[in-house]
């Protein structure tokens, strides 16, 4: 215990006096927790609308005020031909163009139909969609409304019709911010964690320090512990900092409860630390420690079903995504955060997750020789 | 006491022989050094014995203990300086005192006799960071981590090397009275002068070793009668002695030129004669004794 004590005294002496490191995991959760959620929307707004109106007629100017109204458009050009708008969306001033034809009014009251013309610009995949989407919706909300005004609607309606209505459970509002902040703090926590650990061994080794600690008598677990303590305090000082901000700012509070929150972080942080100090035993510079963990990172981000649902990927991808913790981390963080899941409902979760700290703690142990062929 | 059986080493694809089939016995409380260039195997002897890197062939026991097997005892009876300064730059020298002492398992208060001495050179600056010490402080304070747990036997590995000359007169001190209290030192250092001052080394070129005696004997084996010459035109003298078809070997040596030559009866008389021939002016010559360096490129050349 005496030894375990020294260990952590010195690790915890080491990091205090590394004023960056402190900064950053201090500043990092709190700045990139303000900064991200606001600038990272999936909403799309200020999609430029180039307008072909063809008609002239009270009409079509209802519809190109009720579309520039609603706040997602951005009228661009007021063009005279199709030509002209698509010079608009070459020179990437314009994502749609909306044509009119000509006797838009006349045609839609005298034949009860008329079509109207919409180009996409789609390189930006998200944004054609979800813009062509929107531009859909207000048209037929025009369509619907111009339908009472000019319709005597029977007593009967002749025509069953459905109507939808839907309610938003756990994010009534589906803000953005409330979906996401969860995500991001998770991909924090494992961001620290993770390149802390995994550099720190492979520090000792070049700067020769393990050296005097390999012709030690210290055991080789309690070395491990040494580096795996200091860290997970750390990821849990971080997490709570990340709470606080996303209580602060976003007003998100834990549904759930926190001691089963804080439990499942628990056991997560030595999943993560154990994977950092798996790569930092097979690694001999801070480079290469830096570079490997850089590549499991992005595919942990990527492929934790933050930014894109897991159940979209195809099956291979779904695999791997099962390999990767922060998945599970994901995930329970938006059931305890805003379901108010409790313990039962994490219990496969936290289970796997422990079993990825049981191997990668073990294997980093094993894998650690201080004796070298 | 050190044994060390026919040990080797050999490193990566090539197989490149670091150490070759070396044999040393050396008896407890003796100050043994290991002498050679940089890269002649001096560190993968350390490595081996201090059980942190396994040999490929042959076998070495610490106070009896097996280097492969035993290497649990051999951790608790040993201390180790590796060549590079490798204490925590970022602790105070107070801070990594007390961290060594933990590990193994001991205290300062405990053994503070043994690096008293020592330790007192450097306590006014206990509160700063290794870091910031300067190259003979930095060694005295890792002589200290390693003499923490009362080694019987202590391994360091070119622990001069980079230090200015007086630190190192002085770590030679230090070494003599560790020496006294029956501590076994295996030292390694590329400087010949200091070969002078241990009890007995060993030469080692290429992972092999060439010779192994007191320094006294060394020299006193040097095979041929040695001369240092000195002219005002130095560059002039040692292309001519190099050239000499009655030249054996010839070298610089400080503000000297050191020469052998193929006939052992020439005298200084004759050797003066012979390099005024030369038109070289202001020559100095004299029989001089053969110093370890000397005897080091004697045993190359061979």
């Amino acid at each position: 215990m005496r030894t375990i004590r020294f260990l952590l005294q010195k690790e915890f002496r080491q990091i205090f006096r590394n004023k960056t490191i402190l900064a950053m995991i201090i500043v990092m959760p709190t700045i990139q927790l303000i900064i991200m959620p606001l600038a990272a929307d999936y909403e799309v707004k200020n999609i430029n609308l180039a307008v072909i109106d063809n008609d002239r007629s009270p009409y079509s100017q209802q519809l190109i005020s009720k579309i520039t109204s609603s706040g997602y458009f951005k009228l661009r050009g007021f063009d005279a031909s199709f030509n002209e708008a698509f010079k608009l969306i070459e020179s990437d001033k314009a994502d749609l163009i909306l044509e009119i034809p000509a006797h838009f009014e006349r045609n839609l009251i005298r034949e009860n139909e008329q079509k109207l013309f919409i180009a996409v610009n789609a390189i930006n995949g998200t944004k054609a969609n979800l813009g062509g989407a929107y531009l859909a919706t207000i048209i037929r909300n025009f369509n619907g409304e111009l339908r009472t005004q000019l319709i005597i609607p029977p007593k009967f309606n002749p025509i069953p019709q459905i109507e939808i209505v839907s309610s938003n459970w756990y994010n009534t509002h589906l803000n953005y911010h409330i979906f996401m902040v969860p995500g991001i703090l998770a991909i924090l926590v494992t961001m620290i964690g993770g390149f802390l650990a995994a550099l720190n061994i492979v520090k000792e080794k070049e700067a020769g320090t393990i050296e005097q600690i390999n012709v030690s008598p210290i055991k080789k677990h309690h070395f491990i512990l040494g580096k795996l303590i200091p860290f997970w305090v750390l990821g849990n000082v971080v997490f709570t900092i990340g709470l606080l901000v996303s209580y602060i700012i976003y007003g998100i509070a834990p549904v759930g409860n926190l001691f089963v929150l804080y439990g499942f972080i628990g056991a997560f942080l030595l999943a993560v630390l154990g994977f950092g100090l798996l790569i930092s035993t097979y690694t001999e510079t801070q480079q290469q420690a830096m570079f490997i963990m850089f590549f499991f990172m992005m595919i942990f981000i990527l492929m934790g079903g933050l930014f894109t649902p897991i159940e979209s990927m195809p099956l291979w991808a779904q695999w791997i995504a099962h390999l990767n913790p922060l998945s599970y981390l994901i995930q329970v963080m938006r059931m305890i955060i805003l379901k108010g899941s409790g313990f039962r409902d994490i219990l496969p979760h936290l289970g796997i997750v422990m079993l990825f700290a049981l191997v990668l703690n073990t294997w980093a142990l094993f894998n650690y020789k201080k004796t070298s062929a | 006491m050190i044994t060390l059986q026919n040990i080797s080493k050999w490193y990566g694809k090539e197989k490149t022989l670091a150490v070759d089939s070396v044999s040393l016995s050396i008896p407890k409380g003796e100050l043994f050094g290991l002498i050679g260039p940089d890269g002649a195997g001096k560190t993968s002897i350390f490595r081996m014995l201090t059980t942190v890197l396994l040999p490929d062939g042959g076998s070495a026991t610490v106070n009896g203990f097996d280097v492969v097997k035993d290497y649990h005892q051999i951790r608790n009876c040993v201390g180790y300086m590796p060549g590079k300064f490798s204490l925590y730059p970022d602790l105070s020298i107070e801070e990594n005192l007390n961290f060594f002492a933990t590990i193994f398992n001991t205290t300062v208060e405990e053994n503070y006799d043994l690096i008293k001495d020592i330790y007192i050179q450097i306590e006014p600056f206990k509160k700063r960071r290794a870091g910031q010490l300067s190259g003979g402080m930095k060694q005295k304070l890792a002589l200290c981590c390693a003499l923490i747990h009362k080694p019987t036997v202590l391994f360091l590995d070119e622990p001069t090397t980079g230090v200015d000359p007086v630190s190192r007169k002085e770590f030679w001190e230090m070494l003599k009275r560790l020496k006294a209290q029956g501590i076994t030192i295996l030292v390694s250092t590329p400087y010949m002068d200091e070969a002078t001052l241990c009890d007995r080394i060993a030469l080692i070129q290429n992972g092999k070793i060439l010779s192994v005696e007191t320094p006294d004997k060394i020299r006193a084996a040097y095979p041929d009668p040695l001369f240092a010459i000195k002219s005002d035109n130095m560059s002039d003298l040692l292309k001519i002695l190099r050239s000499h078809p009655l030249v054996k070997n010839s070298y610089a040596f400080g503000e000297f030129a050191h020469a052998t030559f193929k006939n052992e009866f020439l005298q200084e008389k004759d050797l003066g004669e012979l390099l005024r021939h030369e038109n070289l002016t202001a020559v100095e010559l004299k029989r001089t004794e053969a110093t370890i360096e000397d005897c080091f490129i004697q045993l190359l050349s061979a």
